[in-house]
């Protein structure tokens, strides 16, 4: 199958590409950007005129729930809800049941992956075995079985000596290791941001401390252990601090942020809004600027959807029994594009912080446009005028705090490994 | 679902007390209804409180997922001299055990008549999410949820300073001990503050006082004798003992020598000034024996002033969704 899309404005970061250029598919493979090759017949052509023309997104965060949790979400509906969304690469988080600790745990995702063709699906394998934090996973086994990433996904790693020994394992196979950094000690079993609201309406609160105490034991480490770590869903300005100020002292560390960390704080919670319950929790307004700012000067160069699909029992609970988590596949791009509408990031910033500044934290060749990858190409129309009706989302889980928002720019084609796998009628 | 963000899920359309969960989001008017309902219930002469046929045939059912013998009887004659059947349900020991979910249970209630639920559970949220979740014409009481909200205790309290104290404006009031944890002192200070008081002050050592408390509308002192000189209101906390073993105090006995309240410590308060606790007390821990007991201590007239308020609380909001039914009616 050859494609052509036609008459579009064309935004590349990765390769510094901002202007109206057409689009050339062979197959699996985008053969050129520009001007069709010599003699290239396009079987079908896409107009993409007035539509916006970006790197299929790549998200390196987000709970798929299968194995295991299939009441939750599947393989199949949550790469359906990926292709929505525009998003083409997906790591899945290792919190499955069974934990995501062996190859043969890698090649059923990966196997699952491939037969529905509706996303690549890459896996972050559990750094400690059962995610328990007592004995390392077999690292070189599960590198050559093809996981990105070694995560301890929710479960902050207790030991510092584990911990310690993880990333020289780690860094032994050079692999990237996703540290959620949080003092379980300091969480004390909360549920909220420990702050106005939570001092109001009682809830047991989490201290930003518990995350920054994290980040400067894990910050240390990595230094120690020259290990390169990538800290997921930060949520404080002070962790944002702290990572610039690794970067410049030259440690191998990055950050990502949840899209919905950029947009929402702890005063959402008001009136025990369960769909605002996640972890780590929303936090004050000076958070989540603070936050903003490191998005903007690159020194978090991925927004993530943090995807936690739930089935409606998990959120129909007293707030602090409720499951933290958003479903937010269907909101990525749509969040990423509202910093520009705030005046937070340019289009091309924006842009770069869901494709190739994912892409490039995990070595990976996606997120970019060029002649000879995959061709994963997601087209949006930047003048679509949308309301969020969570009802509509093609997730199995429909918790998400972004009911009736109304965004601007929505995916009307995603295509995946040169195949169409979402448009929008 | 703008309801949910503006608190207004307890009020009718018409402003009418619809459920009872916070006093959050409530007016004075209506706080200072709910007192001179109360007072009407209170103060028949000769007996304490009278019995009256006012939700006669209406079933109120008693939902408490957390123990409280106390307050569920209180809630249980404040029912019955409504004229109302009681049901109770301790819902820890039955049900939720088995694994049943909060709305099963709900559901099952719902399906014997009962018209309003009084809640208690041990999780912040858990009266607005029964509220949210009850059908159209069940009231929801809150008796206690987590660290959030006991809004009937406030309000008897509020009754029982009203008593001694008629009018609330030029009252300095100091709440003594662990704030942190506590439901009673969050819904005295909104209370406090809503009938216009001078001032509230909260009185405990750091651990046991809120982060950014001062945004509850309260000053924050960490030494008694500061915070007592010149209130007319003391209201000591209840510490639990688990305090000690989550690192928030040393022991009993210094938490005794810093905030524990004793006739000579009470000296800068004003010299009228009333003593007050929520109960159950520790005597020797947070207060001494001879100032439970002295002539300033009203911490009996609480209990029995609960009665009366938690009356008025049942019958108002009965009273607001029997019209309700009336309109609807009207309209079909």
């Amino acid at each position: 199958m050859s494609i052509s899309i036609l008459g579009g404005r064309l935004i590349d970061p990765a390769n510094n590409i901002d202007g109206q250029l057409d689009l050339h598919i062979q197959g699996e493979s985008i053969v050129a950007v520009g001007e069709a090759p010599q003699g290239f017949v396009a079987q079908q052509t896409i107009d993409a005129s007035g539509q916006i023309i970006i790197p299929g997104l790549v998200d390196i965060a987000a709970s798929l729930r299968e194995p295991g949790y299939t009441a939750k979400g599947t393989l199949e509906t949550e790469t359906l809800a990926a292709a929505k969304g525009g998003i083409t690469t997906l790591v899945c988080t290792p919190d499955t049941d069974p934990v995501i600790d062996t190859p043969a745990d890698i090649e059923f995702i990966h196997r699952m992956a491939r037969k529905l063709q509706q996303a690549r699906v890459l896996t972050a394998a559990a750094l400690t075995q059962n995610l328990e934090g007592k004995q390392l996973s077999s690292v070189a086994a599960l590198k050559a079985a093809g996981c990105v990433a070694l995560s301890n996904a929710r479960k902050p790693l207790a030991n510092t000596l584990v911990e310690r020994r993880a990333l020289e394992y780690a860094a032994t196979f050079d692999m990237t290791v996703f540290l959620r950094p949080e003092d379980r000690h300091l969480h004390a079993g909360g549920c909220v941001h420990e702050g106005v609201v939570a001092t109001r309406l009682g809830l047991p609160g989490i201290p930003s401390a518990a995350e920054t105490v994290a980040v400067a034991r894990d910050l240390a480490l990595a230094e120690h252990t020259g290990a390169r770590v990538h800290f997921r869903a930060l949520s404080t300005g002070g962790s944002a601090r702290m990572l610039r100020d690794a970067q410049a002292a030259k440690l191998p560390v990055s950050g990502d942020v949840s899209a919905h960390q950029l947009h929402l704080t702890e005063m959402d919670i008001e009136g025990f809004d369960a769909r605002c319950h996640v972890s780590p929790p929303l936090r004050t307004l000076a958070d989540r600027d603070a936050l903003r700012q490191a998005v903007a000067d690159g020194t978090i160069a991925a927004i993530c959807s943090d995807h936690q699909p739930h089935d409606p029992d998990a959120k129909d609970r007293p707030f602090p029994e409720t499951e933290p988590g958003i479903s937010g596949l269907e909101t990525l791009l749509a969040l990423t594009l509202r910093l520009v509408d705030e005046g937070v990031l340019s289009l091309q910033e924006a842009i770069a912080r869901v494709t190739c500044g994912p892409a490039d934290l995990l070595g990976l060749p996606y997120g970019r446009l060029s002649a000879g990858l995959p061709a994963d190409i997601c087209i949006f129309d930047p003048r679509d005028h949308w309301r969020l009706d969570s009802s509509a989302l093609l997730s199995e889980g429909h918790n998400t705090p972004f009911e009736g928002w109304e965004f601007n720019g929505c995916v009307t084609h995603t295509l995946f490994n040169g195949r169409l796998v979402f448009h929008k009628n | 679902m703008a309801s949910r963000h503006d608190n207004n899920i307890q009020l009718n359309e018409d402003g009418g007390l619809r459920h009872f969960l916070t006093i959050e989001g409530l007016s004075r008017e209506l706080l200072t209804q709910i007192l001179d309902t109360a007072e009407s219930f209170a103060s028949l002469p000769g007996r304490p409180v009278k019995k009256v046929p006012a939700l006669r045939g209406r079933i109120i059912t008693n939902l408490f997922f957390e123990n409280s013998t106390r307050t569920r009887t209180t809630f249980e004659l404040a029912a019955k001299r409504l004229s109302a059947d009681v049901l109770n349900f301790n819902v820890s020991t039955s049900a939720t055990s088995k694994g049943e979910t909060l709305l099963d249970t709900l559901r099952n209630i719902e399906a014997m008549h009962s018209e309003m639920f009084v809640v208690r559970h041990n999780q912040s949220g858990a009266a607005h999410f029964i509220a949210e979740h009850a059908a159209p014409g069940v009231s929801v009481i809150n008796a206690g949820d987590g660290r959030h909200s006991h809004p009937t205790q406030a309000m008897l309290d509020m009754f029982t300073i009203r008593k001694h104290k008629p009018d609330f404006t030029p009252l300095r009031v100091a709440i003594v001990g662990d704030i942190l944890h506590s439901r009673v002192a969050r819904s005295q200070i909104l209370a406090l503050n809503t009938l216009g008081v001078t001032e509230v002050r909260v009185v405990g050592p750091r651990t046991l006082i809120p982060t950014d408390a001062r945004t509850l509308g309260v000053h924050v002192y960490h030494d008694l004798e500061d915070g007592l000189r010149d209130v007319d209101v003391v209201i000591m906390l209840r510490l639990q003992h688990e305090r000690m073993d989550g690192a928030l105090l040393p022991s009993e006995d210094e938490y005794f020598q810093l905030y524990g309240l004793t006739n000579e410590r009470l000296e800068v308060a004003k010299p009228d000034a009333i003593v007050m606790h929520p109960g159950p007390m520790n005597r020797g821990v947070e207060m001494d024996s001879e100032v439970a007991d002295g002539p300033r201590s009203v911490i009996l007239q609480q209990v029995s002033y609960g009665i009366a308020v938690r009356m008025a609380v049942m019958s108002m909001c009965m009273q607001t969704h029997k019209s309700g039914e009336l309109q609807n009616g009207g309209q079909s």
